[in-house]
């Protein structure tokens, strides 16, 4: 029997029972679709995760209050008391392997523009904070040192807050009131787009950390203090260096545990990558799972299928059908009904990994990969599921087909 | 009757059937039982057989051998001299599909499966060409009369019409011999003769057709009665006055019940 007529009367066969076709391809439907969305939002993560990190600037080094036991970084920022702006001038004075050094505070906060308002985060800095961060001011100026040092209420407005506050004017020069201090604008940032995370990293205000810690956040430590050292190649001395000075700075005897935790870049992308890799090999096997159940759901089909037509392969014997055809006729129907499924999954997978992404502003990269597997998969879990009922069908006598009730 | 246990000489110089010492047990647990026991028989081509005999004496075991649907326990069978019981599962498979048509009484057409498409099943099986094949079912249906049927399902056609449906299956392929296992045991007596007109039209042409029948008047189309008894041949006779089966029809009133539909 030729493969087209097989494929025609395979097709035939399924539509006689659309719906049991269709719930039966839903398994595959669903782990493909699954497998895909996983792995896409996996990659998406992992992509992310590296963009950000790498986009702090490659040389630097960031200290965070509270030690690593403690998982300081995680809950207490803005609650730990560890890291002053003393240690931040010490390490700027005393770490000849640090090249910059940016003390970090934050707020956030309502700011009122004549009859504008926007609600964004204000991000305390030092004045080496742009050089660090290989970023451009469009307009006007950053801070100066001097304007740290006094604690001025000038500050820096992201793309979007510019927008948004100074729709048609130009926001240099002009006045802002942040949490009601009023705070003169003296230079709008270059436009930096989404992070990977789709945040909008344009959504801020710069402004010295020393303003943002007395003016507005009202709290006399630091969210985070930035470093960067003079070459890549000095990162490990830097890193060195910051700890002694800090242990001491901070008394800590010989055997106790750091207060603070210090993170390079290396690291991070590092420690990142290696979670989000573990995190897609995980959400890609439990979506492979399903996959399986799939394939089982039309194993279990396709044997309800030869039993019901039994009569129908006797009658096919009778006029000479052979064993192979109809072994080929059912292992083309579990074959259709597998690669009919994976197609519509593929689809489906893709739309649920955009949905994801536009809903939850989180990235997902559908890789070719991705599609190969999961089609190829569902193509295997198809002859490896069909195969068990064609041969079953395949192996029947004729006669015994026949008699079947 | 002394006569009846010896087999009948063929007297034309082609046989298409010869069978000897073949028997069938079916193992049912424990229990053996022996639906043929040992039978002996020729058959020559273009012969038109009818075998008779009581309900379980194994007429539809020995149809299902001849038809190489089913194996015999001992003995041999010879098909166009080919020894079937050497054969393998694939070349019973090519026997089944060019040289035999097969006849149920139960019609065994596929459902939801129309009737050209019914009647082209089994060239499906044949490697042959897709526009031939339509052309072959075409001609084998008007040759049982449903030229104007062609697009019907089997539950939108009478017995006697799916019936005709099943004959222009088997007759497509053009085999060498019919095996029709009671095909008019589930239609009137008319429509059954209807059916028997087709069967004598085809053993004309030369087609050997062997069926089984309960009733005489059935087994009167036939030029050769086989009645079984418990397993075995209990007489084995030409039947002289055979008669036509267009003449009878013909003699027949034209009853409304023309074609009647079957349950
Ligand atoms: N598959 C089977 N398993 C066991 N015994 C069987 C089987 N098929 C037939 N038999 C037995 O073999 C014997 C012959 O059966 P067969 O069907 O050949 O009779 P038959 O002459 O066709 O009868 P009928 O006129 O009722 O159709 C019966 O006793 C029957 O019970
Ligand atoms: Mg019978």
């Amino acid at each position: 029997m030729k493969i087209g007529n097989i494929l025609l009367s395979a097709f035939r066969a399924l539509q006689r029972n659309k719906m049991r076709s269709f719930l039966t391809m839903l398994g595959i439907i669903i782990g493909v679709a699954a497998v895909i969305a996983m792995l896409a939002i996996g990659q998406g993560a992992e992509f992310s995760v590296k963009q950000q990190i790498s986009a702090l600037g490659t040389n630097v080094l960031i200290i965070f209050p509270g030690s690593q036991a403690t998982g300081g970084i995680r809950f207490g920022a803005g609650s730990q008391t560890t890291l002053t702006e003393d240690d931040a001038a010490a390490i700027a004075r005393e770490c000849p392997a640090v090249a910059y050094v940016s003390p970090g505070s934050r707020a956030g906060g309502q700011v009122i523009a004549g009859n504008l308002n926007w609600g964004t985060i204000i991000e305390g800095t030092g004045a080496d904070y742009l050089i660090m961060r290989q970023w451009n001011i469009e307009y006007g100026e950053y801070f100066t040192e001097l304007d740290v040092k006094g604690a001025s209420k000038v500050c820096i407005l992201g793309r979007t807050v510019a927008d948004n506050l100074f729709p048609d004017a130009t926001p240099v020069g002009q006045t802002v009131r942040i949490r009601n201090v009023p705070f003169k604008v003296i230079g709008v940032l270059s436009k930096k787009g989404q992070n990977a995370m789709g945040m909008d990293q344009d959504d801020v205000i710069m402004a010295p950390y020393t303003t943002v810690l007395r003016r507005l956040a009202h709290f006399p430590y630091l969210r985070q203090i930035l470093v960067s050292a003079v070459s890549p190649t000095t990162i490990p001395a830097a890193q060195n260096q910051v700890t002694e000075l800090l242990r001491m700075r901070h008394k800590i005897a010989p055997y106790d545990t750091d207060d603070f935790t210090i993170r390079n870049q290396a690291d991070l992308v590092e420690t990142a990558t290696e979670t989000t890799k573990i995190l897609t090999i995980l959400l890609a096997s439990i979506a492979s799972v399903s996959l399986l159940v799939g394939g089982i759901g039309i194993m279990n089909i396709m044997l309800v299928s030869v039993t019901e037509r039994t009569r129908e392969i006797g009658i096919r014997m009778s006029v000479g059908a052979r064993g192979r055809d109809i072994l080929a006729q059912f292992l083309i129907e579990a074959m259709v009904l597998s690669l009919l499924g994976g197609l519509i999954g593929i689809g489906l997978g893709v739309t649920v990994s955009h949905l994801i992404s536009s809903l939850a502003k989180w990235p997902s990269i559908i890789t070719m990969f991705s599609i190969i597997l999961s089609f190829g998969f569902s193509i295997v879990v198809g002859i490896f599921f069909g195969f068990y009922p064609a041969r079953k069908a395949a192996m029947l006598n004729p006669i015994d087909a026949l008699r079947y009730e | 009757m002394a006569e009846a246990i010896v087999p009948r000489p063929i007297e034309s110089g082609c046989r298409i059937i010869g069978i000897s010492h073949l028997s069938k047990t079916y193992l049912l647990g424990e229990v053996e039982v022996h639906a043929l026991r040992g039978l002996t028989l020729d058959v020559a081509c273009g012969e038109f057989v009818a075998i008779m005999g009581a309900s379980g004496s194994g007429k539809s075991t020995f149809m299902n051998i001849l038809g190489c649907l089913d194996i015999p326990t001992k003995g041999s069978y010879y098909l166009e001299d080919i020894e079937v019981g050497r054969l393998s599962r694939d070349e019973l498979a090519r026997i089944r599909n060019r040289r035999i048509g097969f006849v149920f009484q139960g019609f065994n057409l596929l459902s939801r499966t129309s009737a050209i498409e019914n009647v082209e099943l089994p060239l499906l099986y044949s490697a042959l060409p897709g526009k031939d094949r339509h052309q072959r079912a075409m001609e084998a249906l008007q040759k049982v009369g449903l030229g104007d049927r062609v697009h019907h399902y089997p539950n939108q056609l009478s017995g006697g019409q799916q019936q005709r449906v099943a004959i222009a299956r088997a007759l497509v392929n053009n085999p060498a011999i019919v095996l029709a296992d009671e095909p008019t045991g589930n239609l009137d007596s008319r429509t059954s003769i209807e059916i028997m007109d087709i069967f004598q039209q085809l053993n004309e042409q030369g087609i050997t057709i062997i069926l089984v029948t309960h009733e005489l008047d059935i087994a009167q189309f036939a030029r050769r009665h086989i009645t079984f008894r418990d397993g075995k041949i209990r007489a084995d006779r030409i039947n002289p006055n055979a008669r036509n089966a267009t003449e009878v029809l013909a003699e027949m009133p034209l009853g409304e019940d023309d074609e009647e539909d079957e349950a």
